[in-house]
């Protein structure tokens, strides 16, 4: 599925981790239990554009943000940057990509260190990368990003401690120190989820303009999947480790095909009284990653779910133009 | 008469450089069977108000003034031991953060018992027993995994067995707060359709203390919109909705993405709330309004009827 345009591509990725047992149980079985959070996924972001990468805890889609960033190893498979292949790359070959490739955090009040001046905070990936050399090259650029982020008059917060600013102005600065190098590619992991609603749109909106302003592509990771409509061209649905659907993200919303997709549109929490989720809200939990279920991960929740399902693993297929899903249900290509 | 009934409640904290002022004059009333929402962001000061409901302030917290009318009768000069006998039997609490409430250490069947021994110390455990798998039942849990540990629950589990947990000494309100956060959407909306029918079936009051609008709109027939610690907008929840007056109220609702409908350009309030040690004189939102007038600056605004709906808010525009 890589195109022309892409700046990142992700193919057949795999990350399985191993878990350490017990010597007991080690006794009752041989087999190495793992914990297969990415089973297999293929995707590219598109330059240019925010990519949406939703799903519920447990399906994979912070540990596929950081494998784009070879941040943890992938078990199998590639990522392609810029068309080349560096999931073999070495560690100083990587520090040199890592100037374009830059990653913002979920929690504003963990991924500062309290310990440093904002300006150092932001000042520190310029430092690592080298990329300015005097003292008055990194203020100017610490001070450029600091407004670009509406943190003024910059002078002022450069010499603040995190706990000194309120979770919307961390994640400020989280951005700022996230664009301070002018990245091509960036991974939002949950940008806005532990930030007050009323504050969120200004966090994204920032983000955007930034993002526009320096060419940027960006992976956004997310449960929200009513924030992923607001800010994504594309979006792709993660379910236990695998993306069950992919396409534009207002015809993914409006026209979902994988049953878990229209449970999760369905399960989503509208700001309305007079539309409560009625029906069937779907049962059970998403099971386990260490043993997750056979076939098609989803079908033991799935209301449609028939002998194959249980068997065989769905292929994403392009079920219309630009719009992929795997589900035996829809297992016919759109012709031409 | 309403189960529950705030008076112009006022809890403060006490701090080294002064007063917080948390919560002020908060009024409302819940009745049974109906749900109240108390919608706000981080620091409007909700849990507060849920906390001296229970009497649970942590030290420094102090009701300062105001009734808070349980079944008529004034809870606020109670002693702890006549607060006891309400607690669990009148009101019980689900708090914040379900997953880290039960005590690893024990069964959940154990800590179900502890809380019935508590308060209904006549109970014999074998009754507490079957009771607590009763609950169990009742809130969608296999009876038999009364035994497991907590560990062995899955997060929806966990705050379906703290439901079970408040609600075993039969309570007339259920307090729960942010009963949605920490959980994926498709196990939250399991969880709020528990709520709703175990407010139906056992005609509870509740009092659903979220940030999240979306949540409150699922199960809540009154609301409350709170800012820096004033209830700035009262009234039924479509009202609210359908038209929201006070301009805080206005801009909650147009942040909030939706999922459905036509997709709409995000909104966001600019500014950030207030310092409550030093809150701004007058109607505490002025800083952040868009249709701030110089009244806006002098007197806090009292809740008064308002709009085309007739709900309570507390506006100078109204």
């Amino acid at each position: 599925m890589a195109e022309v345009d892409s700046i990142i591509v992700a193919e057949k990725l795999k990350k399985y981790f191993p878990i350490k047992r017990g010597f007991l149980s080690t006794l009752v079985s041989r087999e190495a239990l793992t914990v297969k959070a990415v089973d297999g996924i293929s995707f590219s972001v598109r330059k240019g554009e925010i990519f949406g990468l939703v799903g519920e805890s447990g399906s994979g889609k912070t540990t596929t943000g950081r494998l784009l960033l070879r941040l943890t190893e992938p078990t199998e498979g590639k990522v392609l940057y810029k068309g080349k292949d560096i999931t073999e790359l070495s560690g100083k070959q990587m520090k040199r990509l890592r100037r374009e490739m830059q990653i913002i955090f979920q929690d504003p009040f963990e991924s500062l260190d309290p310990h440093m001046v904002i300006k150092d905070i932001v000042a520190e990936p310029l430092r690592i990368q080298r990329v300015a050399r005097t003292r008055e090259e990194v203020d100017e650029r610490v001070k450029q990003i600091l407004s670009d982020v509406e943190l003024q008059p910059p002078e002022e917060f450069m010499l603040r401690f995190p706990h000194e600013l309120s979770g919307g102005q961390r994640q400020r600065v989280a951005v700022a120190r996230a664009f301070v190098l002018n990245p091509e590619f960036i991974v939002a992991d949950e940008p806005v989820s532990m930030l007050d609603v009323s504050i969120r749109a200004e966090i994204l909106l920032l983000m955007l303009q930034l993002v526009q302003k320096m060419g940027a592509s960006v992976l956004l990771v997310t449960h929200d999947l009513a924030l992923a409509r607001h800010v994504c061209d594309r979006v792709a649905v993660m379910y236990l480790g695998r993306i069950v659907e992919l396409g534009d993200t207002e015809t993914v919303v409006r026209n979902p095909v994988h049953p878990y997709t229209s449970a999760l549109i369905a399960a989503v929490p509208v700001p309305d009284p007079s539309s409560k989720r009625l029906g069937e809200v779907i049962s059970g939990e998403i099971p386990s990653p260490i043993d997750p279920p056979p076939g098609c991960n989803f079908h033991t929740r799935c209301p449609y779910a028939h002998m194959r399902c249980m068997s065989e693993i769905p292929p994403l297929i392009e079920v219309e133009k630009s719009h992929w899903a795997a589900c035996h249900l829809v297992d016919r290509p759109v012709a031409g | 008469m309403p189960v529950l009934q705030l008076d112009k409640l006022t809890t403060n904290y006490r701090t080294l450089r002064g007063w917080v002022r948390a919560a002020e004059d908060v009024s409302f009333s819940v009745e049974r069977g109906e749900a109240l929402g108390i919608v706000g962001e981080s620091g409007c000061g909700k849990t507060t108000v849920a906390l001296s409901i229970l009497k649970l302030l942590p030290s420094g917290g102090k009701i300062r003034k105001g009734k808070i009318l349980f079944n008529g009768q004034d809870i606020v000069p109670l002693s702890t031991k006549e607060m006891r006998k309400i607690r669990w039997t009148g009101i019980s609490i689900v708090f914040q953060g379900a997953m880290n409430a039960l005590n690893p250490v024990f069964k959940v069947e154990d800590q179900i018992v502890e809380a019935i021994k508590l308060h209904e110390p006549d109970v014999p455990k074998a009754d507490a027993r079957k009771r607590a798998e009763g609950l169990f039942e009742m809130v969608g849990i296999e009876p038999s995994r009364i035994t497991n540990y907590p560990h062995e629950f899955s997060g929806g589990m966990r705050q379906r067995a703290l439901i079970a947990m408040a609600l075993a000494c039969n309570p007339q309100l259920l307090i729960a707060d942010e009963p949605g956060t920490a959980l994926d959407v498709v196990v939250q909306a399991q969880v709020l359709q528990l709520m709703r029918s175990l407010k139906e079936k056992l005609g509870l009051g509740m009092i659903v203390i979220s940030h999240d609008l979306s949540i409150v709109a699922e199960i809540c027939e009154n609301v409350a919109i709170m800012y820096a610690g004033n209830v700035v907008e009262y009234g039924k929840a479509e009202e609210i909705f359908k038209e929201p007056l006070h301009p805080y109220t206005q801009g909650l609702i147009g942040a909030f993405p939706s999922i459905k409908g036509e997709k709409k350009k995000l909104a966001s309030i600019p500014g950030q709330p207030p310092d409550l040690l030093h809150p701004p004189t007058g109607c505490r939102f002025h800083p952040r309004c868009p249709y701030v007038m110089d009244v806006c600056k002098g007197e806090r605004p009292e809740l008064k009827k308002g709009g085309s709906t007739n709900h309570p808010v507390a506006c100078y525009l109204y």
